[in-house]
């Protein structure tokens, strides 16, 4: 069994939750990573409570990234939204469960950095 | 190169074109024939061989010290879709600045120029200059370039080509390919980081003003104003990467005792043997021309269902090292219709053991990604 293409990292990949795109939403962002160029943005739709309701990931990437985001995606519905702001690096990577390399650390991040940016403003890389 | 640059420190280390005493003579000596070799290598001349820090800086060299004042309002550039972020990106800048238009030429489903194409963008006159890759660093493709030179010419076009992916691997003679402008890099052909080389003609060299100011770069400096050293130091202003020409002056020794001919006919053989043997992986499409012939020794390649990072990380654990990304040519990714791909590159020291290698790590990712 490979320590980082895990069977749930690879049906996560191919069987991405939560994705495509949500008309209409509420927030919306979009970003980039740097390294390779590849696209992930989110949409979200916020209740009168401040509750996320629902979000749409969208976007291409690698193994990681779209794991990443498919797996944060089922944690982040249903939380309130001006707790994002919250979520730590490690929260994410604590998430995944796998080792996660300095080179690949941008691609386990990016989705946590758009969700940020859709919910903060915030367009910094998450620590 | 590694004991020439060593040796230039231990033995000779000092600034060039300023002492009087042997020691700063010798470091001169050394600079300036390094520069001698260099230019006779790619069939330039030495006089009008200029040393930069990089390719990137020898295209904004001309971008700025020929193209402000060349190209106007109403003008164009014309550069392809294939060029890497380096010769696009300054002719962008100029453009903005000079209110000019940038054009492309577009890249055919094999990874070529249309020779049509060019000749219907040059046929209303606005385009000033046409800067292309002699070797595209994604799809390997050679491309014409002094047929480009010429029908450019004719247009009243000058002309640029970044030969950062061509003198390292194929004879190159800047003399016959004739462009106003020859711009490589020395880090891609067995050098140092830190070095690149600037062909120009003598005309445009001469008449263009300097690019950056200092010293070295000039004759005599007054109060208000200053002239001009000679070419080709009137484009070296301040202290050149001395180390960096002589090492780069070992690595052209180093591929001329191999011989140009044997290093390209390597480079065909082994990219040949690669795409042959690609074949052989379900789900691989490589990119660029089918014909080894007109392609140097790169490979770039997607698979479906995996994404060309995870291959590279797969590839890595395999101690294959291919590169993932945009591979600085995010138009070509665009054109192309993929957001990234996976490249394998070859030089003298690789082998048909290395892609023998490349295709079984390939087969390995397909079955950690169960494909
Ligand atoms: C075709 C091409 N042009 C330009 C460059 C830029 O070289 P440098 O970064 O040394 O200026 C490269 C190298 O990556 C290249 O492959």
């Amino acid at each position: 069994m490979d320590a980082l293409y895990r069977d749930y990292i690879l049906d996560h990949y191919k069987n991405p939750r939560n994705f495509g795109e949500l008309d209409p939403h509420d927030r919306e962002w979009l970003d980039h990573n740097p390294l390779c160029g590849d696209e992930l943005g989110v949409h979200l739709v916020v209740d009168e409570d401040g509750t996320i309701s629902d979000l749409r990931f969208h976007g291409q990437g690698c193994a990681i990234s779209q794991a990443s985001a498919s797996i944060a995606s089922e944690e982040l519905i249903g939380r309130k939204i001006d707790e994002i702001g919250e979520l730590s690096a490690d929260w994410l990577i604590d998430l995944l469960g796998i080792e996660i390399s300095p080179t690949r650390r941008k691609c386990a991040l990016l989705s946590l950095k758009v969700m940020r940016g859709a919910a903060t403003g915030d367009a910094s890389w998450p620590e | 190169m590694i004991e020439a640059v060593d040796s230039y420190y231990r033995h000779s280390n000092a600034n060039v074109h300023r002492g009087v005493y042997g020691l700063a003579q010798e470091a001169t000596d050394l600079f300036e024939g390094a520069r001698e070799r260099i230019a006779a290598f790619a069939g330039g001349e030495t006089d009008t061989t200029i040393f930069t820090r990089n390719a990137t800086e020898a295209i904004n060299l001309v971008a700025y010290a020929w193209g402000r004042s060349a190209v106007g309002p109403d003008d164009a550039v014309l550069i392809t879709h294939m060029e890497h972020h380096s010769n696009i990106v300054p002719w962008q800048i100029l453009c903005q600045e000079r209110g000019a238009r940038l054009r492309y030429l577009s890249v055919t489903e094999d990874g070529r120029l249309s020779l049509d194409e060019l000749d219907a963008a040059l046929s209303d006159g606005r385009v000033k200059l046409v800067a292309v890759a002699h070797v595209s660093n994604v799809l390997g493709t050679i491309n014409p370039v002094a047929e480009i030179v010429a029908r450019a010419r004719a247009a009243g076009a000058a002309t640029l080509v970044d030969g950062s992916q061509a003198v390292p691997q194929m004879p190159v003679d800047v003399g016959a390919i004739d462009a106003d402008f020859y711009v490589w890099t020395g880090h891609k052909a067995l050098g140092p980081t830190g070095i690149g080389v600037l062909h120009g003609r003598r005309a445009l060299l001469e008449s263009m003003p300097p690019f950056l100011g200092g010293g070295d770069m000039i004759a005599s400096v007054g109060f208000e104003s200053s002239t001009w050293n000679d070419l080709p130091w009137k484009f070296e202003a301040g202290t050149s990467p001395i180390a960096e020409a002589v090492g780069l002056g070992a690595a052209i020794d180093y591929l001329s005792a191999i011989g140009m001919d044997a290093v390209r006919a390597h480079e065909r053989e082994l990219t040949a043997y690669a795409l042959d043997r690609l074949e052989e992986v379900e789900g691989v499409r490589a990119f660029g021309p089918v014909d080894p012939d007109g392609r140097g020794g790169v490979v770039s390649l997607e698979l479906a269902g995996i994404h060309p990072h995870d291959l590279a990380e797969i590839c890595d654990r395999e101690h294959v090292c291919i590169r993932a990304g945009h591979h600085c040519a995010q138009p070509l990714m665009r054109e192309m219709g993929v957001p990234a791909t996976a490249r394998a590159s070859f030089h003298v020291y690789n082998t048909h053991d290395d892609v023998d290698r490349l295709i079984a790590a390939l087969q390995t990712a397909r079955e950690v990604f169960a494909l």
